[in-house]
């Protein structure tokens, strides 16, 4: 049964552009049904706020159903906010209770620049992609299906961190505002798999040192994890340590690097 | 040949080469950060070996005067007569004064690192889900256990700030020579309660260190293994205890008349 959730008051950020300066803006929302999710509650607040001639909050979203990594947003201290689990698009305004006080913040840290309100600019995540994240293509015809057999759990543990949808919620609750969880995750998925291997160590190098330039340096806490709208464990962190040392101590010329 | 992009960032590249100077092997691995934490790790293991080794070596002061004193006389005689007296500990001093110096390196320059990597900080109160408490203060609790070992090593090691500073007849093996008495100084130096207090202090802070910092190790190694992965918690938390429990108990003796 569907219930209607009253006197919601949002605190929200708003921030005319990346250099000028913001604050939090206080909305009542006098009713919502529990059904809403987050963002619908944001929309028919927009809503409003066009109808009153004022300018709507801006926030990122695409896909709404959690696989394109597109909505962001800090609520009330959480990145994507406390449901674990799901992207802030899946999380339901039954989550929250009468007289709420929900306070809602852009993702922070130097990477991510911000652009609007709530909208930030993820590109470095590219910047990180675009140094290694991919398997080199082979021309030519498209391979058989099971060509090269993957046994089962590897596929598995390969997918679970190919889940990943680069929300950057790992960036926004990691206390170093360090990108480990984001760039372990994209190594683990190719390093365990047959067609990574040949571009392995090199790859895991050129991430890690693009990473470095944008980002901070993981001290453990495990936040990311918490976070992350796919769960991906911290294990692709303690991976791609492994990786990368490796990687320092094989012989360069195999690696047809200087 | 890769083929190069230029984005507004500055070049792309279309593989996964990266053109970059590289330095010699091991600037190369320290100049990131994932190299930083290997020698926080490593410089860590080293100091854990220290304070394991320094609580067993203290415990012999529950066996009495002699005991403590000739264990004394016996790391300062370390391998002599192949070296000469002292020489081998102060091999093993240096070893741990460069790890000490390599880890707040490692640490003053992620920190730095890691404030810029977030300028603004966020406006409203975080709310934290798994980071504890001994991984929120490990720059605290560090920089206290530093506060410390300077005290501890005016106090103990060198006896500026000890009023006893004595030497004892060497019994056994020793018999007739003069011994260092570190009995008699641990004793005046705990009897005197601000000390023993700021002692306790700081090795329950380094509890709290160890709590957190034996664990990270496993994963700034990439010690990651579902078979042993549940015991990698327990081991920070047994270690830590071990040391705390040791260590702790030194003050509490003097302070109770069991040792003195």
């Amino acid at each position: 049964m569907s219930h209607n959730l009253k006197n919601i008051t949002l605190k929200i950020w708003r921030q005319d552009g990346p250099q000028a300066k913001g604050n939090f803006e206080t909305h009542i929302v006098d009713e919502i049904t529990d059904e809403a999710s987050f963002l619908e509650m944001l929309d028919i607040l927009n809503d409003k706020l066009i109808h009153d001639g004022k300018e709507a909050v801006v926030f990122d979203h695409d896909c709404r159903e959690g696989i394109c990594g597109t909505c962001s947003l800090m609520i009330d201290g959480q990145a994507h906010g406390p449901q674990r689990g799901t992207a802030t698009c899946q999380l339901h305004m039954r989550q929250f209770q009468d007289n709420a006080v929900i306070t809602i913040e852009p993702w922070r840290a130097a990477a991510f620049p911000l652009i609007k309100d709530l909208m930030v600019d993820r590109s470095a995540f590219d910047r990180v992609i675009e140094s290694g994240g991919y398997i080199t293509a082979d021309t030519g015809g498209a391979p058989d299906a099971n060509l090269i057999p993957i046994p089962k759990p590897i596929a598995d543990a390969a997918m679970d961190s190919a889940e990943c949808i680069g929300c950057g919620a790992c960036v926004a609750a990691c206390p170093n505002g360090a990108a480990n969880l984001f760039t372990g995750a994209k190594i683990a998925h190719l390093s365990r798999l047959p067609q990574g291997q040949a571009e392995r160590f090199s790859r895991v190098e050129s991430m890690v040192e693009t990473m470095d330039d944008h980002f901070g340096s993981c001290t453990n806490h495990g936040e990311c994890e918490a976070a992350c709208p796919k769960e991906i464990s911290i294990d692709v962190i303690a991976l791609m340590h492994k990786d990368y040392r490796k990687a320092k101590f094989v012989n360069r010329k195999d690696l047809a690097r200087k | 040949m890769a083929q190069v992009v230029t984005s507004q960032r500055g070049p792309v590249t279309g593989t996964a080469t990266r053109s970059k100077k590289r330095r010699p092997f091991l600037i190369d691995l320290y100049s990131t950060a994932v190299g930083k934490k290997y020698v926080m790790g490593a410089t860590g293991i080293m100091m854990m070996g220290f304070v394991l080794f320094h609580m067993i070596g203290n415990l012999k002061m529950y066996l009495g005067a002699v005991h403590l004193n000739e264990y004394a006389h016996f790391l300062e005689n370390l391998l002599v007569p192949v070296a000469p007296e002292g020489v081998v500990l102060w091999i093993l001093r240096g070893g741990l004064i460069t790890a000490l110096a390599l880890h707040l390196h490692a640490a003053y320059s992620l920190t730095v690192l890691n404030r810029k990597a977030r300028p603004v900080k966020y406006q409203s109160p975080r709310d934290y889900q798994i980071a504890n408490f001994a991984s929120r203060t490990m720059r605290l609790s560090g920089l206290v256990i530093l506060a410390f070992i300077i005290w501890h090593l005016l106090d103990l090691t060198f006896g500026v700030v000890n009023s006893h500073v004595g030497t004892m007849t060497g019994v056994g093996a020793h018999a007739g020579d003069q011994v260092k008495d570190v009995y008699g100084n641990v004793v005046s130096s705990f009897q005197r309660t601000p000390v023993a207090l700021f002692y306790v202090l700081a090795n329950v802070l380094l509890g709290l260190h160890l709590f957190h910092g034996a664990w990270s190790i496993f994963q700034s190694f990439g010690w990651n293994n579902p078979r042993f992965n549940k015991w990698r918690r327990g081991f920070a938390t047994g270690f830590a205890a071990i040391v705390v429990i040791g260590n702790v108990s030194f003050p509490i003796a003097v302070m109770a008349g069991i040792v003195g």
